[in-house]
């Protein structure tokens, strides 16, 4: 049976069986390989992506759990959102393996609190392993992407 | 090369065998070739007016071709400006790209085939970039100069743009003209003094912007039309062949559209990766454990001891390493320590992976290759083709710490090996999954020390007794075994402790056990960094002495100065210890470099250890990149201090007992300290900076520990024994 789900703002119909992790859907038949795989038990977070809103582990997300939401991957967030121009800034990746995943989460933090304190970051950024050891900069673009985003004008309101 | 043309005119075998077997037998049978002239028989070099590491394009544009893969370590960024500064290129439009597999052009001039590995990248180009980038600058200057009729010491170069004579070109317009002069043989260089872009904080990475926005390539990501994906049924245990396999069940799976017996297992080939998962789920294969390891590593632990105590077996052969003078004279009361080291798996974040197409005798390949000459050897000898016509395109790779880089290019092979079976060129990714990655040995061996010191009268070491006992990683080396595994016992071997002692009768044993092991991040000093730093640490307690003290007065007798000035830079950088919390400090050599850890940590009864600040001092030649210096150093505390805390891989009857992050523990964010590094100014040329920051902080934590009253650490990890 078809599904739909909406991917970085396009609704798309997908061929994947109901119980295809969401990592593989969005990798192998949707050809978006910013999500990555690294560990296939919602335990590393490399795979995060956010389901209305929310970070979720897309390798332990079935693809039928989540039909009609809305998903955005790494993909989504545009290149230049204050998270990534802070992750740029401060050169927080090494291998970059783990980064679409860290910085999903940490947009997702942002998202929901503006200016998060160390407690909250380490809260958030917990699910997230990076084994090259970036952590001291991903908690140092957190609050870098926090500034960058207070300063932007305020977004213009969705209407719904 | 050319001379030897005739040579390869015999047929293909014929040529594989001469390449081959010449690199088997670790020397050159064809008088006047190197090894990596050899390895690159059957390669196709098309280089530019600007030689292998630069091309410039119409638009000016200046691209550095990296000989070296870019794994994390910040190479690229280093090696790019190593050529921008020498060349006087505007370092914000230079960009970087990855060198083809042709040894004979971009060997690493460490190790003599194109590789990277031991923190060499940076050292080993350093002089080659240099001078490449030196000549580019020479050609634009002369060309300028024939142009404008302005002597050539009267031209200047800044920014891409070369002006002289009250003329100014830039590259782009230059270009023509340039690139038709004739590159000097040896270009004059820069002062030191003089550089304006190596040692600034400009010298960024170039691949933060792909690295955040999910376009940068990894193997992972490699996707082409009719590309199918493959995954492997392993043997439970190293050693074990397939027995037999029923594939009808996976078969089934829809999807799957081959199952193939290959050397390492049973290949599940299918359209998706979702698909070759639950096809090889479906498999059932039946394993010949007859020739398997079946040990346990607690036993072989066990062994280990046994031999280092003089309990092993007859034939257990040891090797000096640093012997002088005759350890009987050893007089008075001994100190006694033993330590042991669990194995470890790297644990990329990027589980191994490969994208291989064979067609024929051809394969062209896709992927992270960290040694791409033995990568090529190990596919020529499947494929049956010479080792230089096998093509690598080599893509980043989400971490290595040394995985990627083994004599059997395991992974590699295995690819390779279902991608023939597939045929006709078809693409064919081999995925592996966490679990795969995990059970696949290459670990760090498990390493037993065993130390016996005694003093002299004024509390410093007189005689020095070492057993170190592991597995040897250069076995299985194509150019053999060396008499002795310097990958065992560097870190000891260099010691200036062991310097400063009149008597010392150091050895190492490397008994056989079927599980492969391999050099982890910083390799041996993963281990006697800690050996050595600890036992410090306990013979300055024993002696009476402050054991930041005693390291200095051991390195004045041993004149190790770069020892003592980054001891002596992190202290004063550290400050205070803050209130509640201990501090341990640790000194280390490795990779050509000398980094200095100190520790502050919290010890709490019941609780794990805490590290929350380390202050590091780095000694590593000119420093390149000071922000990506920083960076590795921060990198590699975690590394390092995940293994120290966590990190172990245990067999149970020969088989891997963890099988993902669940149950092999690796650092995360609140278990992170911060680090603060501080680069000593040198003049040297530069040295490692990849893998030092990772052996210290493990005996900086160890002494933290001895500090707060705790017992000495005798075994990895920490958590077993501490909390």
């Amino acid at each position: 049976m078809a599904i739909t789900i909406e991917v970085n703002g396009k609704a798309l119909t997908v061929a994947a069986a109901e119980d295809t992790p969401l990592l593989w859907v969005i990798r192998d038949e949707l050809g978006l390989t910013g999500t990555k795989y690294g560990c296939g038990i919602a335990q590393c977070g490399a795979c995060t992506v956010q389901v209305n809103g929310q970070p979720a582990r897309s390798c332990s997300t079935p693809v039928g759990a989540v039909a009609g939401m809305k998903i955005t991957t790494i993909e989504g967030l545009g290149g230049h959102h204050p998270v990534q121009q802070a992750w740029v800034k401060a050169d927080v990746p090494q291998c970059g393996y783990c980064q679409s995943g860290q910085i999903m989460s940490a947009a997702a933090l942002l998202a929901e609190n503006k200016s998060p304190t160390d407690a909250d970051i380490d809260a958030a950024m917990a699910g997230n392993i990076c084994r090259c050891g970036t952590y001291q900069r991903i908690r140092a673009a957190i609050k870098d992407a926090a500034a960058i985003a207070a300063a932007l004008p305020a977004p213009i309101q969705e209407d719904r | 090369m050319n001379a030897h043309t005739p040579v390869d005119a015999a047929d293909p075998s014929r040529r594989e065998v001469l390449a081959v077997g010449a690199v088997v037998a670790g020397s050159t049978l064809l008088v006047g070739c190197s090894i990596g002239d050899l390895m690159s028989l059957g390669a196709d070099a098309d280089l530019g007016a600007f030689g292998p590491f630069i091309k410039i394009a119409d638009d000016g544009q200046v691209t550095v071709v990296s000989k070296h893969i870019e794994f994390g370590q910040g190479t690229h960024a280093g090696l790019a400006a190593i050529v921008a500064e020498e060349m006087d290129a505007d370092w914000s439009r230079v960009r970087v790209e990855q060198a083809p597999a042709i040894a004979k052009v971009y060997a690493n001039l460490g190790m003599g085939v194109q590789g990277t590995g031991g923190s060499t990248a940076i050292a080993n180009s350093w002089m080659q970039l240099r001078k490449a980038g030196a000549a580019a600058r020479a050609m634009f200057v002369k060309a300028a100069s024939k142009k404008w009729a302005v002597p050539e010491s009267q031209i200047t170069v800044k920014d891409s743009v070369v002006s002289g004579g009250g003329q100014t070109a830039t590259f782009a317009e230059l270009l023509p003209e340039a690139s038709g002069v004739k590159p000097p043989e040896d270009p004059k260089l820069k002062d030191p003094k003089t550089f304006t872009l190596i040692g600034t904080q400009r010298v960024r990475r170039k691949d933060s912007q792909v690295k955040s926005d999910g376009s940068a390539r990894f193997t992972m990501d490699v996707q082409e039309k009719g590309l199918l994906v493959a995954m492997v049924a392993h043997a439970p245990k190293f050693g074990a062949r397939v027995k037999s396999f029923d594939d009808a069940g996976a078969l089934k799976v829809p999807g799957v559209v081959a199952v193939h017996e290959i050397p390492s297992g049973v290949a599940v080939v299918a359209q998706s990766t979702w698909a070759a998962m639950k096809g090889r789920e479906a498999l059932k294969v039946e394993w010949d454990e007859s020739k398997a390891e079946t040990r346990s590593s607690d036993q072989l632990m066990a062994q280990f001891r046994d031999i280092a105590a003089g309990k092993g077996p007859a034939d257990v052969k040891w090797t000096p390493f640093n012997s002088k003078g005759d350890i009987a004279t050893a007089r008075g009361e001994a100190f006694e320590a033993t330590y042991d080291f669990p194995y470890l798996a790297h644990a990329a974040m990027e589980p191994m992976n490969c994208v291989a197409r064979v067609k024929g005798n051809n394969a062209t390949l896709s992927f992270g290759s960290q040694v791409p000459t033995v990568d090529q050897l190990n596919t020529a000898r499947i494929v049956g083709n010479l080792p230089g016509a096998i093509k690598i395109e080599t893509l980043f790779a989400g971490g290595s710490f040394g995985r990627r880089a083994n004599f059997q290019s395991d992974y590699v092979a295995e690819c390779v090996h279902i991608a023939k079976k597939v045929g006709k060129g078809t693409p064919v990714k081999l995925v592996w999954t966490r679990e795969d990655d995990m059970r696949a040995g290459y670990f760090r061996p498990i390493v037993h020390h065993a130390v016996k010191i005694t003093l002299d009268d004024e509390g410093f070491p007189a005689t020095w007794r070492h057993r170190i006992v592991t597995q040897s990683i250069m076995k299985g080396s194509p150019t053999g075994t060396p008499e002795l595994d310097e990958t065992a016992v560097e870190g000891a071997h260099s010691s200036p402790y062991l310097k400063a002692t009149p008597v010392v009768d150091a050895q190492v044993a490397l008994p056989d056990v079927g599980v492969p092991v391999l050099w982890w991040r910083a390799v041996g000093a993963t281990h006697t960094a800690l050996v050595m730093e600890h036992t410090i640490d306990q013979l300055a307690r024993k002696a009476g002495k402050d054991p930041v003290e005693y390291r200095r007065a051991l390195y004045r007798k041993a004149g190790a100065q770069r020892h003592l000035a980054v001891l002596d830079l992190a202290l004063s950088k550290a400050g205070p210890v803050p209130a509640g919390q201990v501090r341990g400090v640790a000194v280390h050599e490795s990779f050509g470099s000398v980094v200095a850890e100190v520790a502050d940590v919290v010890v709490a009864d019941g609780a794990e250890p805490k590290v929350t600040r380390v202050v590091a001092a780095v000694d590593c030649g000119v420093a390149i990149s000071p922000d990506q210096i920083a960076a590795q150093i921060e990198g590699g505390i975690c590394y390092g201090l995940s293994a120290a805390l966590y990190g172990e891989v245990t067999l149970k009857d020969g088989a891997v007992e963890q099988t993902n992050f669940d149950t092999y523990r690796v650092l995360r964010m609140t278990e992170a300290p911060q680090v603060e590094t501080h680069i000593l100014p040198s003049a040297n040329p530069p040295s490692g900076v990849g893998e030092p920051g990772t052996p210290v902080i493990g005996a900086a934590l160890a002494n933290a520990l001895l500090a707060a009253g705790r017992p000495p650490v005798t075994r990895l990890p920490i958590v077993r024994t501490v909390v």
